[in-house]
Formats: C-alpha cells, sequence, structure tokens
C-alpha cells in the first residue's frame, strides 16, 4: 500500500510501510549506506507527516518482514495481546505519542499496555518523538527482574562491571574486578566478555567468578559472554553459570548469522533455570543487540536500522531476561556516525525496550573513529540517568583493553549517581556498606579503613597467573 | 597505556589516592585500574593521560597518508609502486561509507586497466584504511623483512591506495590478475595502539570475496607482533595459499590439520 502527504505544492509518495518508516527515521548513517534514507529534510518532514496518520492496527496489517520468511516477525504476530492492545486500537501513530505524553498514562497503565504492543508501533511512534519525549516516557516505566538481588526499582542505577583482559588472565580480571567493587559497581552483574571462546579457557572464569561472588557472599550475578552454545555446553558439564548470555537481533537471517535461532534460545532459557541459583528470582538471561547489525550481517530487508532494533527486543521478551543492553556506539561510524547519532539512538533503543517491558541498559561508548568524545559520553550518560535506564557498563577507566573501544568508567557510574540521586540494587547496597565500602550516604569510604580490601586483595593474590 | 598512569610522588591536595593494597593491583592487568579519585571524578592526571591517548588514536585516524615519502622508501628498497585511489574522496566519506572505500574510483581502474596483465604470483596492497599512522611505522620496514623470503615468486609492483578498505585488494588483484593479493592496512586505532597493522590475504582475489575468504594477521606493532614474527607468518600463509590457491576459512583449516600431500 502506498502513503502519501503534501509539503506545500509537493506530493510525497512512500510505496510501503518499510519505505515510510525508513524515510521518516532521523538521519543517521546506515540507512544511507543501506541506500534507505530519505533524500532530503523535507523528504523526511513528509514522512512523518504520512506516518502520523498511520493508524497503529495497519502495523498488523502490513508486515514489514513476511511471515513465512522469518520466525522473528511469527514471534511479534503470535504473541501480539489484542485485549492489552485495546486502549490504543484506534489511534494512529501521531496521537499514539500524544497519548504516551498524556497525564493520565503512568506506569501502571504503560506495563499493562506492553504486551499489546509490537515493536514496529514502538518504532514508528519513536520517528514522531524528540529526544525530550523518550526520556519523559521511558522515565514513566519501571522494569524490575530478580536473580540474586532487585534491578530497575525507583532511584535504582545498576551496573554491569566488565572487568575484560586482553589473554582472560585470572588475576587481571580479578584485579579489575576489585577495582570495580571499591567503587560500588557490579551490582547488575560481573560481567566478562572473553578473549578466547575455547571451553578449556572458559570454565577457569566461570569458577572464578563464582568462587568470588560465594566467598563474600556478594548479592550479584555472574557471566562470561561466550556463545550460548558454549554456556548449554558448559552447564552440561556442571560448571557453575549464572546468566546466560547471547547477542541476538531482529531478524531470523541476522540471529543465524549469530549461529542462532528461537529453539536455541529456549533451550539455552531452560538450561539456565535448570540451574536454580537464582535467590530471590530467575530471571536468568542476558542479551545484547545493537542497531546496524543486520545490515551488517546482510538481513536487514531493507527495513531502517531502528525498526530492526526494536524487532529484536521481541525476541528478548520472550525470555523474560535479568538484563537487555544496547551497545549503541560500538558498531562504528558507517552505522552511527558521531556523539548526536549515538545519542538519539540510545534514547530510542531506551524507549523502545522499556514499552515492551525490557529491563534496558545502554553501553554509553564509542570507537576511536566514530565523531564522538568523552563529552558526548557524559552527555549521554546523564541523559539515561535522567529517563531512568536500568543499568549501564563499568570498565575500569573506561578503556576497555580487550575490546578496544570506550565505555562507561565506575567512576561515571558514581557521578551519575550522584549527579540525579540514583543509588545500587538494595541487596548489593546493603552489602556495600556492610563491607565498610560506602558510607550511608552511598559516597565510598578511603580504602584504608576497608576490612574488605585486604580480603578481596587475597583473594586477587590467589589466582594462578 | 601511557607511562603518565603512575601516581605521582607527591599527594594532591583533594585526590584520595589508593592504598598500596590497591594501587598495586596496576601490575596484573594493562586496563586502567587504581586510578584514585578527586571526590568521585577522576584526578586531573587521570583525565589528562586519557586525553592524550584519545588524541593520539584520533589524529591516526584522520592522518593523510604521505604517498611520496612512502614511495621513496620503497624504492630505497627496489620496490616500484603504483598509486591508487578508492571512490571515497575524503575521509569523512570514507569513515561513513565503507562501500566506496572498497571500490577503486575512475581514474585508478583506468590505470590499472592500462597495466599489462602479466598474471603475477603475488601483489601486495598498501592501504591506509583507519591509520596512515600504522602504514608509515610498519609497513615498509615489515616488507623489507619479507621480500628475500619471496624470491622465488613473482611480486607485482607495489599499489599504494589511499581512502582504501581490505577489500579494496580484490579489485585490485583481479585488475592485474595476481594469485593471491596481500592487503598491509592500518587498524582502527586502540588508545594504547594508534599505529597497529593489519595483513589480510586473499587467494584469487576479485570484487565480491567475503571476509570468509581472507586470513588475517593483526597488531603487527611496537608492542604486538615483530616484524620477524609477522614475516614468518604471512609467508607461511602464502606459501600454502600460493600451493593449493584457496585463503580464509578452507586454508585455515588445512594449516590446522597434519600436513597433506599437495
Amino acid at each position: 500500500m502506498a502513503y502519501t502527504s503534501r509539503i506545500g505544492v509537493r506530493g510525497y509518495r512512500f510505496e510501503s510501510l518499510g519505505e515510510l518508516l525508513a524515510k521518516a527515521s532521523p538521519e543517521r548513517s546506515g540507512d544511507h549506506l543501506a541506500g534507505i534514507a530519505s533524500a532530503s529534510a523535507e523528504e523526511r518532514m513528509a514522512a512523518r507527516l504520512a506516518l502520523a496518520e498511520v493508524p497503529l492496527l495497519r502495523f498488523c496489517e502490513e508486515l514489514l518482514i513476511p511471515a513465512e520468511d522469518d520466525e522473528v516477525t511469527r514471534l511479534i504476530c503470535d504473541r501480539f495481546d489484542r485485549a492489552a492492545f485495546q486502549p490504543i486500537a484506534s489511534l494512529d501513530v501521531g496521537a499514539f505519542r500524544d497519548w504516551l505524553l498524556s497525564d493520565a498514562v503512568d506506569g501502571a497503565v504503560l506495563n499493562a499496555l506492553a504486551p499489546g504492543l509490537m515493536p514496529e508501533m514502538l518504532a514508528a511512534v519513536s520517528k514522531l518523538m524528540r529526544n525530550q519525549d523518550l526520556v519523559l516516557t521511558a522515565r514513566k516505566v519501571r522494569v524490575a527482574t530478580r536473580f540474586r538481588n532487585t534491578l530497575g526499582g525507583a532511584g535504582v542505577l545498576s551496573v554491569r562491571l566488565q572487568p575484560n583482559h586482553p589473554t582472560d588472565d585470572a588475576r587481571g580480571v580479578a584485579a579489575s574486578i576489585l577495582d570495580g567493587l571499591m567503587f560500588g559497581c557490579g551490582d547488575a552483574c560481573i560481567g566478562i566478555n572473553p578473549a578466547s571462546d575455547e571451553p578449556e579457557r572458559l570454565a577457569p572464569l566461570w569458577r572464578l567468578l563464582d568462587e568470588l561472588i560465594a566467598r563474600f557472599e556478594i548479592p550479584t550475578q555472574s557471566c562470561v559472554l561466550a556463545h550460548v552454545t558454549r554456556q548449554i555446553a558448559a552447564i552440561e558439564a556442571g560448571l557453575p553459570l549464572d546468566l546466560v548470555f547471547q547477542s541476538i537481533g531482529g531478524t531470523e537471517g541476522l540471529n543465524r548469522s549469530f549461529g542462532i535461532d528461537l529453539a536455541l534460545l529456549r533451550e539455552a532459557h531452560d538450561a539456565g533455570r535448570s540451574l536454580r541459583r537464582g535467590a530471590v528470582g530467575d530471571n536468568v538471561m542476558y542479551f545484547e543487540t545493537g542497531q546496524g547489525s543486520a545490515l551488517s550481517a546482510g538481513a536487514h530487508h531493507a527495513i531502517d536500522q531502528q525498526t530492526l532494533e526494536a524487532r529484536a527486543y521481541a525476541v528478548a521478551r520472550e525470555f523474560e531476561p535479568l538484563l537487555v543492553n544496547t551497545v549503541v556506539g560500538f558498531i562504528g561510524p558507517e552505522y552511527l556516525y558521531d556523539g548526536k547519532q549515538i545519542l538519539r539512538a540510545a534514547l530510542e533503543d531506551h524507549f523502545c525496550g522499556k514499552l515492551m517491558g525490557l529491563p534496558m541498559g545502554v553501553d554509553v561508548c564509542y570507537t576511536n573513529h566514530a565523531e564522538a568524545d568523552q563529552d558526548d559520553m557524559d552527555t549521554l550518560l546523564t541523559v539515561l540517568g535522567t529517563a531512568g535506564v536500568n543499568y549501564i557498563m563499568g570498565v575500569p577507566g573506561a578503556d576497555d583493553v580487550m575490546l578496544n573501544y570506550q565505555s562507561t568508567s565506575f567512576h561515571d557510574a558514581l557521578y551519575v549517581r550522584r549527579a540525579l540521586g540514583l543509588r545500587p540494587a538494595p541487596e548489593f547496597e546493603a552489602w556495600l556498606e556492610k563491607q565498610g565500602i560506602v558510607d550511608a550516604t552511598g559516597t565510598p569510604i578511603a580504602d584504608g579503613r576497608m576490612a574488605a580490601l585486604s580480603d578481596l586483595r587475597a583473594f586477587v593474590d590467589g589466582r594462578s597467573a | 597505556m601511557s607511562d603518565q598512569k603512575k601516581p605521582l610522588a607527591v599527594p594532591v591536595p583533594g585526590v584520595i589516592e589508593p592504598s598500596p593494597a590497591w594501587a598495586e593491583l596496576a601490575g596484573l592487568t594493562p586496563a586502567r585500574v587504581a586510578l584514585g579519585r578527586s571526590g568521585v571524578s577522576l584526578p586531573t592526571r587521570e583525565v589528562m593521560s586519557f586525553g592524550v591517548a584519545h588524541a593520539r588514536a584520533r589524529d591516526a585516524v584522520h592522518a593523510e597518508l604521505d604517498v611520496a615519502k612512502l614511495r621513496e622508501e620503497l624504492a630505497a628498497d627496489g620496490w616500484t609502486a603504483i598509486e591508487v585511489t578508492s571512490a571515497a574522496t575524503t575521509r569523512t566519506a570514507f569513515l561513513a561509507r565503507p562501500d566506496w572505500g572498497r571500490r577503486l574510483d575512475d581514474e585508478s581502474n583506468k590505470k590499472l586497466a592500462a597495466i599489462p596483465r602479466e598474471k603475477p604470483d603475488l601483489v601486495f596492497v598498501l592501504s591506509d584504511g583507519l591509520s596512515a599512522l600504522a602504514l608509515h611505522s610498519h609497513a615498509s620496514r615489515l616488507l623489507r623483512t619479507l621480500k628475500p623470503k619471496l624470491a622465488d615468486l613473482r611480486v607485482a609492483p607495489i599499489v599504494i591506495a589511499t581512502q582504501a578498505r581490505v577489500a579494496l585488494s580484490d579489485e585490485v588483484g583481479q585488475f592485474l590478475g595476481a594469485g593471491i593479493a596481500v592487503s598491509l592496512i592500518g587498524e582502527r586505532p586502540g588508545l594504547s595502539t594508534p599505529d597497529s597493522l593489519g595483513a589480510y590475504l586473499t587467494a584469487d582475489p576479485r570484487v565480491g570475496r567475503s571476509d570468509a575468504q581472507r586470513n588475517c594477521i593483526s597488531n603487527i606493532h611496537g608492542a604486538g607482533l615483530s616484524y620477524e614474527t609477522a614475516a614468518a607468518q604471512i609467508e607461511a600463509l602464502i606459501r600454502t595459499a600460493h600451493a593449493s590457491g584457496v585463503s580464509g576459512v578452507t586454508l585455515a583449516k588445512r594449516l590446522a590439520a597434519p600436513r597433506e600431500s599437495p
């Protein structure tokens, strides 16, 4: 079906819903690379005018990627809850924006709505929203998840402690973990990106994290971000896994390029839950996503990268994850060119994920060939904190020496908590106080007075190099 | 990591330094641990140290390749060189459009089409990629180490390519009818390494080859792979690809498997 609009004397025509969404998208390099971006600023606004008049129901009728070609489309259609959709069933995309921002719509209304939202509806409305709309609407929604602690409560901002090391050296990893814990970071999880995917190199990392968390009774969870097949094998081998990680995307083809499908994710989810290692809940999955990955894998179906990203959240939602993280600036300037595009994409992803009921975190990050720097990340971090992001990454000095990119540091985490009055997850915060790492106001205590430091140091020294 | 990492001996008012038990951890990892804090923020010296590393990486990304200088160095070692440019006309276009950086511009097309097609065994394509600094620091010296090892092979004149990605070597190799193309290219600068060189080998190069059809040796720089080690690994790849006519995943399997008769 064609969509039309008019600006002055000029008429515009868009041949499909997919074309309309792509041309309505805020400018980003990845959509230009795919050859689907609007050709001018006026055409972009013309597309938004036409999009604002599209009834939300239209997204059920005109599927962007045919169901027979794509299991993600089938999942989205199967899970679409018409009863939950009822409150917005008569709205078009433009009216949906007004409804989301209206005073009567609060967190409880949005939580109830989540099962009635197709990701494409959220992608569409986000394209009509300004950054402040994305902040204010996402901020209404709290998504709490649980494993050994409670993440996502009001006023909580958590941190994944990311202690990566170029050769997975146990003492090097442990040194970074100690550094992060001393800064009150690690409540979302302690999650290592391994340099090697070999099972015999991965096993010591799981054991290290298990021993640490058990010995110091840290109310947090571990993760080693290997391929999901490695993690299933490790569970079968009896290794002590807490969370099960996988990168996912919004098309079947992209997921295939990651070596996964929905059936494999179900198997992984079942395997993770079978261990029953959670203390206060059984959200065991950790997913990472990011705009541009589908184009990179040649599996984008000429759909814009932000809409495909929102579809990835339909995959995530199926498995009740503890954590979902959009790794927004990692992919490089050919998909998100500069700080402005990275900021916009992060707010879109956070908004779409939250509205779908996901515990959204954001890897506030960039690479050295992107037009971005620490100032851009400070701005993004502050805005995401305001929007209520569930968690961010904590990397020593913001410099990931294994993945070679810049993320947020432990110092950054303390900055945003202090600037916005946010706190760690309650169980973790109580642990930090008990260990004498922070005082009752959440301020770090000078380390000379910490009993925990010498014990943790002994733990680090006990690792073999 | 920069040499500015160690805490200053003189205490700075307002900076809370880690105790020795914490500070000593810096010796266990290249990660930026035990940085101290001013309030909850980074001490000035750490902001400066990070700023220097990022500035060097940024300059490396945006540096223009000094083609004349590179050509001179190569000539001193007895190489002749041909210059080509990709379809990305500016650095900005190069960064935003990898597809343009993979193809030759019209003029380079004509230039290569005019060269007699002598079907060499091997062509080296020197590409600025994401760090011209890497080429300046390492390319001619690596080639000096490699040259005597390849005396029995017919090696084409060196091709120097600007605003170029790895896959540009496919088109160059196809034009020359080369059996193998080796792209020596500046890698994405990290904070600690602005001048890392990569080597990507493609057998039977032609437009449309995928990354799965290449073999890569990366991290050639001062603190990474030495020229001797890198040259030995590159030669081994060239020998196997020359004998088998394949590269990429297929070649990697052959290298990993027990040596089979050719």
